[in-house]
């Protein structure tokens, strides 16, 4: 067996299954975005601080990547100030 | 510009989201000076969205294009803010809070431009696929178990709304965002509906005694 195909099969059970641990809504989500991701650039305990935030954005694809893109965005803010 | 002060309590709006916030409520030239400000910072936040989701999904946008859907998305972001204003709590910066807005608002765009014109077959049977993956001499006999039951559990478990919403979202890769429209329902609807699936797949595999922590492990991506 490849280890490949074995990755490939996990990566499906886990996008069919989605996250064990309790999780917050879309829209929870969204609500607390801006807040989760600053405390994550802070470098303290997103999780602890939000619960169930971590679990969503693992299960839910489009909130973890607009969670990803503000990431990205205050981290190109932060390399190249504005004016 | 003051510096941000922390409180492990949390923290009031610190003095440049206070300044954003007293010029957006104020009157006349200040205010309309604040928006001008603010649909700059809210465009350069679709920009910034549009072209990295452009590249995610690789649709093929000429610069018109990428304009527009940037501009429409800066707008709608622009009475977005402008509507949730007062629910602002300073939990975040304010700048962080309105990109928020911008980056959703470019994304959804973008996944629905990506996906015009394309057929989303609402199938319920898509979940057959995984009997033959099960079936795979590829596949450990662990995996190839847990294929195989969560394949009955989606054949027997769910309703048939629950089985097609599952497997476009998650077997054909269907943005959620391009299914909400199509079905005329929202994100966080469907999601709840994807979410009360994958709870009744977990409770059945339990009662099979199947463990699907190990095969999982490492989450999603
Ligand atoms: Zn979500």
């Amino acid at each position: 067996m490849s280890s490949r195909d074995s990755k490939r099969s996990a990566d499906l059970l886990g996008r069919l299954l989605g996250p064990a641990e309790p999780e917050v809504s879309c829209d929870e989500c969204f609500e607390q975005l801006d807040r989760y991701v600053e405390i994550e650039r802070d470098g303290r305990d997103a999780e602890a601080a939000i619960p169930g935030m971590r679990a969503h954005l693992e299960g839910c694809p489009a909130c973890h990547e607009d969670h990803d893109s503000l990431v990205a965005l205050l981290a190109s803010d932060a390399a190249s100030p504005e004016s | 510009m003051p510096e941000t002060s922390f409180s492990p309590a949390g923290r009031g709006a610190d003095g440049e989201s206070l300044e954003w916030l007293a010029a957006l409520s104020a009157a006349g030239h200040r205010r309309e000076d604040a928006i001008e400000r603010l649909h700059a910072l809210l465009l350069r936040a679709a920009r910034f969205e549009v072209a990295r989701r452009r590249r995610a999904v690789g649709v093929a946008l000429d610069p018109g294009e990428v304009d527009d859907l940037a501009t429409q998305a800066a707008d709608d972001a622009l009475m977005a803010v402008m509507r949730k204003l007062p629910t602002f709590r300073g939990d975040s910066r304010f700048t962080t809070w309105a990109y928020k807005f911008a980056l959703l608002e470019a994304a959804v765009k973008v996944r629905r431009r990506a996906w015009q014109g394309r057929e989303v077959a609402l199938e319920d049977d898509g979940w057959a696929r995984l009997a033959d993956r099960a079936a795979s001499p590829h596949e450990d006999a662990q995996t190839a178990e847990l294929l195989g039951a969560v394949g009955r559990a989606i054949a027997e478990a769910l309703t048939p709304h629950q089985r097609a919403v599952l497997t476009a979202l998650t077997l054909d890769d269907v943005p959620i965002d391009v299914l909400a429209e199509r079905l005329a329902t929202t994100r966080g609807a469907l999601y709840k509906t994807l979410h009360d699936a994958r709870r009744k797949l977990r409770a059945r595999l339990a009662e099979e005694g199947l463990e699907p922590g190990r095969a999982t492990a490492g989450g999603t991506r």
